[in-house]
């Protein structure tokens, strides 16, 4: 019988969907994993009050310059308090990190930064969400490293814990610096 | 006792009912046409939860859900087209967001793939075909007819 390169395509589409499928089966891709629109993008402008203070109002501006941590927070997330040790560790080594208390209560916020310390340089005060829905936010915890020119360069989503910043954070925060 | 009783669990049902009507007087959106309440259904059950596993912003409860739904019902009435307020959503929410794929280098082949495919099955089918008519027996000769004429008769 003569060969019909025809016969063996079937063979072939099936083979390239097999290594397709086993690719992402072996490296795990994750499908709860949503991507962040922001990375490599400029940090968004907002006008909100500080936490501490309601008279004091707070720009982009008056928080970029440095590379820093942008943690998104609020008393209502229980792995916010698992995280919160790291985070308060994480600022006695020297990490800027900025607050947004994200849809909460301004006296409990502030309780809870007198009750588990402050690592915060300052919070912002985002009672609607609405930098949370420009930022792209899903939930809290949620962190942004942002560079010294406003540039979001990565975004973590959960409770940072020591393991995941050294294993993986640091380096990226450390390349900003 | 027992009308005492019986008060409380008045008293308590109608608590309960008070309590569910308010959970859901929470989300009664009046809007201002018909035409806009069309285009709100059509794109909350179009755009996805993004903290959900697939689940659309119309069916889900995540808060980020109620976010995205009063940030399209706030712009539907603000004047904005259906495109832009997916636009507006992909912005801060990446593709994720949508169930219906944007046009563009990487999903164009969405589009283009099935016909491409269609196509090609097409061609193939065509070429087949056409050598099974190129490998039939060629019509016999007048000689061989002659013969099989003869063949015929003589059996008969």
């Amino acid at each position: 019988m003569k060969f019909k390169p025809l016969l063996i395509l079937p063979l072939f589409v099936v083979t390239v969907m097999f290594a397709v499928f086993g690719y992402a089966l072996v490296t795990g891709v994750d499908p709860k994993a949503v991507p962040s629109a922001l990375t490599g993008k400029s940090l968004p402008d907002f006008k909100l009050s500080d936490l501490v203070d309601n008279k004091q109002f707070l720009t982009r501006s008056d928080i970029i310059g440095e590379p820093m941590l942008v943690n998104i927070w609020a008393t209502w997330c229980t792995s916010c308090k698992y995280e919160h040790p790291v985070l308060n560790s994480l600022a006695a080594s020297g990490v800027k990190i900025i607050g947004i208390n994200y849809k909460d209560d301004r006296e409990l916020a502030m309780n809870w930064l007198r009750d588990y310390a402050d690592p915060y340089d300052v919070n912002i005060f985002d009672p609607n969400g609405e930098l949370g829905f420009d930022l792209g936010v899903t939930g809290a915890p949620e962190t942004f490293f942002v560079d010294s020119n406003g540039q979001v360069q990565h975004r973590y989503q959960g409770p940072i814990t020591d393991k995941i910043w050294e294993n993986q954070l640091k380096a990226i925060f450390d390349e900003m610096v | 006792m027992k009308w005492y009783n019986q008060l409380v669990r008045c008293l308590m049902f109608a608590a309960t009912c008070a309590l569910a009507v308010q959970a859901t007087a929470n989300e009664v959106l009046t809007f201002d046409s018909d035409e806009l309440r069309d285009r709100y259904t059509e794109l909350t059950f179009q755009l996805r939860c993004p903290k959900c596993q697939n689940q659309n912003v119309a069916d889900s409860n995540a808060p980020i859900s109620e976010d995205i739904r009063l940030k399209t019902y706030e712009m539907l009435h603000q004047g904005y087209t259906d495109q832009e307020i997916i636009d507006f959503m992909i912005d801060r929410y990446t593709e994720f967001v949508t169930y219906k794929p944007q046009m563009s280098l990487v999903t164009i082949w969405l589009w283009v793939l099935p016909i491409t495919c269609l196509v090609i099955g097409m061609l193939i089918l065509f070429r087949l075909t056409k050598r099974n008519k190129q490998n039939e027996n060629p019509a016999l000769t007048e000689e061989e007819s002659a013969r099989l004429k003869a063949l015929l008769e003589e059996k008969s």
